[in-house]
């Protein structure tokens, strides 16, 4: 019997653990992962919260239960008459000064760090050549995709991110449509993307993400935009400064010495796509479409979709049925099914890194 | 008009339904009209959940979903829970006051028709085909640039069911100050009048910048208006704060009356009198107050900067003390008392650690850099239906067994009940208990499907089931209105035995008088103090039996509201049908000379004769 109820205990507490662990969700998207100090930061903040908050509700519950076991008119007999307490001016003193108590613990550190997450004021600092001493990236919110200018380094990219690892980066947002928000739940909290003013924060990235599940963080749109709100993904790639001033310099140089995987791919789209769509990473923000010089290298196509030759084709052909709303024109009818493997070659063929 | 019970026709039973000014009648409606959106809200609620059951559904496409999302929050704020709380109010308050009907018995009709015209103008928009799609808050870049007549519904709608809202609010606050029986002063009023007094206080604070918003909205889409339009120098963020200055106030007007509900409940099946009702009263009202100090912590994302976040966090926070002050005042009620688990009670006890949930999740969020990460995601979504439904709703359904007897002269099924309780409550934290880790694992809020790969599947799969459960309390609990609704089998005064106040100390349902002499009150829970004392009746008049003023029923408020309906139509169609701008003046023209019956219409209401009353008594004696 005590062996049983041993056993049960074992394979209880082993059941909670491992409810606990899964709890903490995918590496690349999970705030209870935080993956850089702005995260942390939110996530010690979260641990001390629930924990207050866990004993609020241990001590009610208590309370609760016990008055709820004592007090029955099956066990007290359907005569009984209570007395008529009024109230006691003691008890109501001690739940309004302990739960004062408990906020104020909580209201310090939140205090700190809001006007720690808040600080921008390093944004601009420029070291004594000019040269900005931090990485600033313009973001811009488009119906339902997103497009980074690295302001100070000439370079423009779109759905995905790249930013080297364990230095603060900065974010002006906004949007061109309609309001969005920019969010990458593994490293840092949301702002939103306002239409009529630019918002700054930062946020720092402290894990590498070639060794996540895809090689990237997901970001994500968290301001609904309208039907495509829910498709509106983007992705982060983080790597060490080194590597990361390499493809800054392949960025810069993308313009220039571009490899062309299927020459015919190439005329399909200077006939049809380069008028909204560039596939030089030099550049500023404000296209039509987004930027391909780094296509070839990215996770998915669109933000969303697997990143294959043929969900490429779909994608090209029906973009209105795959990511409803969007601005970008369907082509099943303008080009044939050669023009479009070659489109997708050469697409897949644009990359930085490679 | 007499009370000997007739044999009406339809039409004659109709006519007096649409026409009458009767509190208790006016309740029903509110709580009939209610309840029908509350079953098309819980619908919508339904196919959102079975869209997102596992990723990738193709059930609704993306533009329907954004519909239901938007259909379920407004429907389930403006259309179900405010009217029915409205219904409860008006069929409780008068009695808990002693009054023998509101003060402007023509307003709160009027109030009522507007709400159910302004509802029935916005759920055209299904019939119509272009409904509104820009969430429940309508985000002005977003309501701006949706095409179609869908914001165009969502505005008008709002607009006409808002006015309304507005009217019952006043009406309570002139009815609770100026029409409380001898004796009943302020600090010997009921608990759910005290809640229903702050809350109407608090609509006639809030819903002003609702109409303000709306007008703006309205102007901008569909007079060449540019309140919101930024590149004409509009400010979209104007609209945030517009809207949560109304939407957060909201908040507490929903749950400050089913803090009233759970109040009377406790004490009642406690036997015993509310825990610190001074300062359950004084908390209520503080509630009331700071409700109006933190709309910003809405918009912690938007960019206010950190000064105004630390302000709105702290203020938030601030929110959670006299919050807490009445959870420990009913566990101390119940501490002591002899606690009888009735239905209603049943309620009251699931409400407690639900409640408490979505306070501390609210908190957590209230602490602004950990809203950056959990805002807009499926925690918040967790958080508001702890609140709303674990809170609000869970009042509505306990409220609905309580009152049931005391509205319509019977009791529901108490096992039928029981069962209810059992599938909501459990299927209630199966759907959102969950839902807080899906935000934590970065799911964002309304969005229509979800990539295969994200770890969101098996917790999505857990909600939906969840949801079909409360789906089946539902059903039971129609089912058991049909059949206790067949059996109508009359009950007495007090049904549940312990009624604490006067609604309990007269007939159910009450004569259309309620109470042929004005009761004289002598201390909190009067009825209670009378029968301690061995006075069976729970009642002491304060005046003797005499001629009684009532007001004439009205066609006029239906009249009214319908002009403002087809005006409505009028405005949406104005730039693009010929019609449009004649119907618009039409309909205006309609409410106008309604407006102006009325006012020049000298009716000035009919006396019940004493000899009436009189044998009104004998009767009810005789049937004893």
């Amino acid at each position: 019997m005590m062996k049983g109820l041993k056993k049960w205990r074992l394979f209880s507490l082993l059941a909670v653990l491992t409810v606990f662990l899964a709890g903490c969700g995918q590496e690349e998207l999970s705030t209870l992962l935080p993956a850089g100090q702005v995260g942390q930061d939110q996530f010690n903040l979260l641990l001390l919260s629930s924990g207050i908050m866990l004993l609020v509700i241990i001590v009610v519950v208590a309370i609760y239960l016990i008055a709820l076991l004592r007090f029955r008119r099956s066990k007290l007999g359907e005569d009984h008459i209570p007395e008529q307490v009024e109230g006691s001016h003691k008890l109501e003193l001690v739940w309004t000064i302990i739960p004062i108590l408990l906020i104020l613990l909580l209201a310090v550190p939140t205090v700190y760090y809001t006007y720690k997450l808040g600080d921008v004021s390093a944004m601009g600092a420029v070291d004594d050549d000019g040269n900005a001493e931090n990485l600033v990236v313009d973001v811009t919110a488009k119906l339902y995709w997103w497009e980074f200018e690295y302001p100070n380094l000439g370079i423009v990219t779109a759905q995905e991110l790249v930013v080297p690892m364990d230095e603060k980066v900065y974010f002006n947002l906004i949007a061109a449509d309609v309001k969005h928000s920019f969010w990458i739940p593994a490293v840092g909290g949301k702002l939103d993307t306002n239409v009529e003013n630019v918002n700054k924060f930062y946020l720092v990235f402290e894990k590498d993400s070639k060794n996540l599940k895809d090689g990237v963080f997901y970001g994500k749109c968290a301001e609904l935009c309208g039907p495509s709100h829910a498709l509106m993904d983007f992705k982060v790639k983080t790597m060490p400064r080194a590597e990361f001033d390499n493809w800054v310099a392949a960025m810069q140089a993308s313009g220039d010495n571009q490899v062309v995987a299927n020459p015919s791919g190439e005329a399909v789209f200077s006939q049809s796509c380069i008028g909204c769509h560039a596939t030089s990473g030099v550049g500023e923000s404000g296209a039509n479409g987004p930027n391909l010089a780094t296509f070839g290298d990215r996770n998915r196509v669109a933000g969303f979709l697997d990143h294959t030759k043929q969900d490429l084709i779909e994608w090209i052909k029906y973009p209105q049925k795959y990511k409803p709303g969007n601005k970008m024109p369907g082509f099943a009818d303008q080009l044939s099914d050669s023009e479009l493997d070659a489109l997708a070659e050469y697409l897949m063929g644009l990359s930085v890194e490679k | 008009m007499s009370s000997v019970a007739q044999k009406k026709g339809f039409g004659a039973t109709l006519w007096d339904w649409l026409t009458t000014v009767d509190h208790k009648k006016i309740g029903i409606l509110y709580f009939l009209g209610g309840g029908f959106f509350f079953v098309v809200g819980g619908i919508e609620a339904m196919m959102i959940r079975w869209q997102l059951y596992k990723p990738n559904n193709d059930f609704v496409s993306a533009g329907l979903f954004n519909d239901l999302i938007t259909m379920h929050g407004t429907t389930m704020i403006f259309l179900a829970a405010m009217p029915i709380l409205f219904g409860f109010m008006n069929a409780i308050v008068p009695l808990q006051i002693g009054a023998r009907d509101v003060a402007f018995p023509f307003i709160n009709s009027l109030g009522f028709w507007m709400f159910f015209f302004g509802g029935l103008f916005l759920n055209i928009s299904w019939l119509y085909g272009e409904v509104p799609n820009a969430g429940w808050t309508s985000y002005a870049s977003l309501s701006i640039a949706s095409e179609g007549h869908g914001i165009d519904f969502y505005a008008i709608g709002l607009q006409i069911a808002g006015g309304g809202t507005l009217m019952a609010g006043i009406n309570f606050l002139v009815t609770i100050i100026n029409m409380r029986a001898p004796g009943m002063t302020y600090m010997r009023m009921p608990l759910f009048t005290w809640t229903t007094f702050v809350a109407s206080a608090m609509i006639l604070f809030a819903f002003p910048p609702l109409t303000i918003g709306l007008f703006f909205l309205t102007f901008d889409r569909m007079f060449g208006g540019n309140f919101f339009d930024h590149t004409m120098g509009g400010n979209t963020i104007i609209w945030e704060h517009i809207f949560w200055i109304f939407g957060h106030p909201e908040v507490y007007i929903l749950i400050l009356p089913a803090f009233g509900i759970f109040s009377e409940i406790f004490s009642i099946f406690s036997r015993k009198r509310l825990f610190g009702y001074p300062s359950m009263v004084f908390a209520t009202v503080l509630i009331g107050f700071l409700g109006f100090m933190v709309w910003a912590h809405h918009m912690f994302t938007v960019g206010l900067g950190p000064t105004a976040n630390a302000i709105f966090a702290v203020a938030t926070m601030a929110i959670a003390v006299p919050t807490g002050v009445k959870i420990f005042n009913w566990l101390l009620t119940m501490w002591g008392g002899s606690i009888k688990v009735t239905t209603p009670m049943l309620y009251a006890l699931g409400f407690i650690p639900s409640f408490v949930m979505g306070g501390v999740t609210g908190v957590m969020q209230g602490a602004a850099p950990l809203d950056y990460q959990l805002h807009d995601s499926y925690f918040i979504v967790a958080h508001f239906h702890y609140v709303i439904v674990g809170g609000v709703v869970l009042a509505i359904l306990a409220a609905t067994h309580l009152y049931w007897p005391k509205m319509f002269g019977t009791m529901l099924n108490e096992t039928l009940g029981k069962i209810t309780f059992t599938f909501f409550f459990i299927g209630f934290h199966m759907t959102f208990l969950i839902q807080h880790w899906l935000g934590f694992w970065g799911m964002p809020r309304r969005v229509w499907t979800y990539m295969d790969g994200q770890g969101w599947n098996l917790a999505n799969l857990i909600s939906t089931c969840g949801a079909l459960l409360m789906a089946i309390g539902v059903i039971v609990l129609v089912y058991n209105v049909i059949i206790t609704s067949i059996k109508n089998v009359k009950v007495g005064n007090d049904p549940w035995g312990d009624g604490r106040t006067l609604e309990w100390a007269i007939e159910s349902p009450p004569i259309y008088y309620n109470f042929p002499a004005t009761p004289l009150v002598r201390g909190l829970d009067t009825v209670w103090i009378e029968k301690m004392e061995g006075n069976e009746t729970g009642l002491t008049p304060a005046e003797p039996i005499k001629d009684i003023h009532m007001p004439n029923g009205s066609i006029i408020p239906i009249l009214m509201s319908f002009g403002l309906f087809i005006a409505g139509f009028g405005a949406m169609f104005r730039t693009e049908e010929a019609w449009g701008l004649p119907v618009l003046i039409f309909g205006l023209l309609w409410t106008f000379v309604s407006m102006a019956a009325r006012s020049l219409q000298d009716d000035t209401g009919y006396y019940i004769k004493k000899d009436e009353i009189l044998r009104d008594l004998k009767r009810k004696g005789g049937q004893k």
